[in-house]
């Protein structure tokens, strides 16, 4: 087995004592940034890289990683105790985890929701360790149209999964891929778009996007929303926890269930929000007593915990295999390795194997980690949401400030963060998603280059997208996802015509 | 000022017409930049502008889409954009922000952001003078150590931290 055997040498390389203590740093700042409103694990990530410019990748990867899981343990804590999603992917856990917390069944609601988590990220980094050199061996053999092609069937399955309006997820990306086109072209050197605009040279970088889009962007509307936090305090015993770990594991049926939507949420675009929903409803959906959901049903807290999780974790394999990131925060990781000067794609695994590998043994680990963090801390963190946000609000602005500076230490990027920031409040009030905006932003220019160099091998005939059945199958997909909205539409109109009749 | 409309919710049509207008107006200089630069090939293969040229069309089309639905439905649109005073929250914590990255320039971060907490917390969190000072000299200390010590990130500085030397 190849795959034990690199996976004991990354385990050598993330048991170190400094990556240990990247580890736990990274855990504790993501707990912290999914507690915190205006803060979640995309923008979290993206303020922090420019810290990490000077460290060694793989630390660096270990740590804003680790921040990633502990955005993801944090978020549960909000929802529970709070009814306050701090990250999208959680709303689904406030349905059933705030009655819970309620009924002051609030420990095992929280053990409950950090144990699932764990385990959806322990099936998903498993599936990673086997899955990932495979598909990694299977894309050497891609060629420019075929890398074309999946990040077509990504942008497609946007259209064809999303809830939102398919003309508003098709002009999120297109103005995600025209922002990324900025710049200098860097296949002929020529300027465009820049309307002779000096700032402009540099082109539009997604980190600033991310930090104005989510940061400012959520900060204006928890402001719409007047919110006054009004929550339950919370303590976990290890006699709560040890009840709820003897109990919980008769629903494995459940756990193995959102386990499976969350990775298949992940891998494909989906992203960690809608694979909880999906899960949560399925939960329900099969459930003996449906009527018990949403007044307190701990199943109701496992499917989602377990699901987003997954999810956020599953992201990262085509994100490692193939360069493409499965959510924002994956994308913001991925951006993270083109300015370490790792080219993300099958030859990472092939040429970077302690970075790869050390990643994927710290997954394990950072998990593991932020399970005991987060089951300690919690009162902590309940403390630090009763902060107010007058206070909170400004400090957030401040630090994103300092973020959308430190990218490249240029105010042109502040006033920029400013403007997506308001961009942003619209997009979300208008039911715009942002997800494909930020993944388009990051993958314009990879995208744009390889269907550059597939017209150049096709001397510009689209025939090329269908020449072999690999592409063809790959391509052939991405048009039945993006198709899928019609099916949709079609039957309900069926459905219309035969109620009339 | 106290008309009786004032107080009614700003509808969802206006909004959503105006952001499609904008995304249609980016749609069309990126076009427009596209021909300039060449769409079709040049020796050397596809030219700068072939691959834009396809995002800003699409682009294009989507916001027209949208737009269109928008006229088309307008007598049913019903929905609520969002009430008067929660516009009036929005604005009253976008502004701070907009005079707070102005001032970032001629005081510094630092002492911008004293500005930006001090106000928050005095207009929004009604503290008294000693808190407030607390939090808002703080908080900006912390961050000053962060990043102008420990990790030697410079941002930027103004006169003040010039006279103490900085």
């Amino acid at each position: 087995m190849d795959e034990l055997q690199n996976l004991m040498h990354g385990f050598s390389v993330a048991l170190t004592l400094p990556n240990l203590g990247f580890m736990a740093v990274g855990i504790v700042l993501g707990v912290l940034i999914g507690v915190l409103p205006g803060l979640g694990g995309a923008n979290g990530v993206a303020i922090l890289l420019p810290l990490t410019f000077s460290m060694n990748p793989t630390s660096a990867i270990i740590m804003l990683s680790c921040i990633y899981w502990g955005a993801l343990f944090g978020g549960a804590i909000t929802s529970i105790l709070f009814n306050i999603p701090g990250e999208p992917w959680s709303v689904a856990t406030t349905f059933d985890g705030h009655p819970m917390a309620q009924q002051g069944k609030a420990a095992q609601a929280l053990t409950a929701a950090f144990t699932s988590s764990f385990v959806g990220a322990l099936f998903a980094v498993m599936l990673i360790t086997f899955l990932a050199p495979l598909l990694a061996r299977f894309a050497l053999k891609f060629g420019p149209a075929e890398f074309f092609a999946v990040q077509l069937l990504t942008f497609c399955s946007f259209v064809g999964m999303s809830k939102e309006p398919a003309a508003k997820t098709i002009a999120s990306m297109m103005l995600g891929f025209a922002l990324a086109a900025v710049g200098m072209d860097t296949v002929t050197g020529q300027l465009r778009m820049t309307y002779g605009v000096t700032e402009l040279l540099k082109g539009f970088d997604f980190l600033i996007a991310v930090i104005g889009l989510f940061g400012i962007g959520e900060i204006l509307l928890t402001m719409e929303e007047g919110l006054a936090f009004k929550g339950r305090s919370a303590r976990i015993t290890s006699r709560a926890v040890w009840d709820t770990w003897t109990d919980i594991f008769k629903y494995w049926r459940t756990f193995l269930r959102s386990t499976a939507v969350g990775c298949w949420m992940g891998i494909t675009p989906g992203g960690a929000t809608p694979a909880s929903f999906m899960s949560y409803g399925l939960a329900r959906r099969l459930s003996k007593n449906p009527q018990a959901f949403g007044k307190g049903e701990i199943q109701g807290v496992i499917a989602p915990e377990t699901a987003a999780h997954a999810a956020g974790t599953a992201a990262l394999l085509p994100m490692l295999t193939l360069g493409i990131p499965g959510s924002p925060t994956a994308a913001v990781l991925l951006g993270g390795l083109l300015i370490w000067g790792l080219q993300p794609g099958p030859m990472l695994f092939i040429e970077q194997k302690d970075f790869v590998w050390g990643l994927i043994a710290s997954m394990y680990i950072g998990n593991l980690v932020g399970l005991i963090v987060v089951l300690t801390t919690v009162p902590w963190w309940a403390a630090i949401l009763r902060i107010p946000f007058a206070v909170i609000a400004p400090v957030i602005i401040f630090v994103c400030a300092i973020g959308a500076y430190t990218v490249h230490s240029s105010m042109f990027d502040v006033v920029m963060m400013l403007v997506f920031g308001v961009a942003g409040y619209f997009f979300k009030k208008l039911k715009y998603p942002l997800a494909p905006l930020v993944l388009a932003l990051v993958l314009g220019d990879m995208a744009e280059a390889s269907f550059r160099q597939a017209m150049l091998l096709s001397q510009g005939s689209l025939s090329i997208f269908w020449a072999n059945p690999l592409v063809g199958s790959i391509a052939g997909l991405a048009l039945v996802l993006l198709l899928w909205p019609l099916v949709g539409v079609a039957q309900s109109h069926y459905r219309a015509r035969e109620g009339r009749a | 000022m106290n008309r009786p409309e004032d107080s009614r919710p700003v509808g969802q049509r206006g909004p959503e017409i105006v952001v499609a207008a904008v995304l249609a107006v980016l749609a069309l200089l990126v076009i427009k930049d596209s021909l300039r630069v060449g769409t079709g090939w040049g020796d050397d293969g596809p030219r700068s502008g072939y691959f834009p040229f396809y995002i800003g069309s699409m682009l294009l089309g989507a916001s027209a889409w949208i737009l269109l639905r928008q006229v088309l439905t307008w007598a049913t649109t019903k929905a609520v954009f969002a009430e008067r005073s929660q516009i009036a929250s929005v604005f009253s914590v976008l502004w701070p922000m907009v005079v707070h990255v102005a001032l970032i320039a001629p005081l510094g971060i630092y002492l911008a952001s004293v500005l930006l907490i001090a106000w928050f917390m005095r207009r929004h969190g009604k503290y008294r003078a000693a808190p407030t000072a607390a939090v808002a000299l703080g908080v900006p200390l912390l961050f000053f150590l962060i990043f102008e010590r420990w990790f030697l990130v410079p941002l930027p500085k103004g006169p003040l931290e010039r006279l103490l030397g900085f």
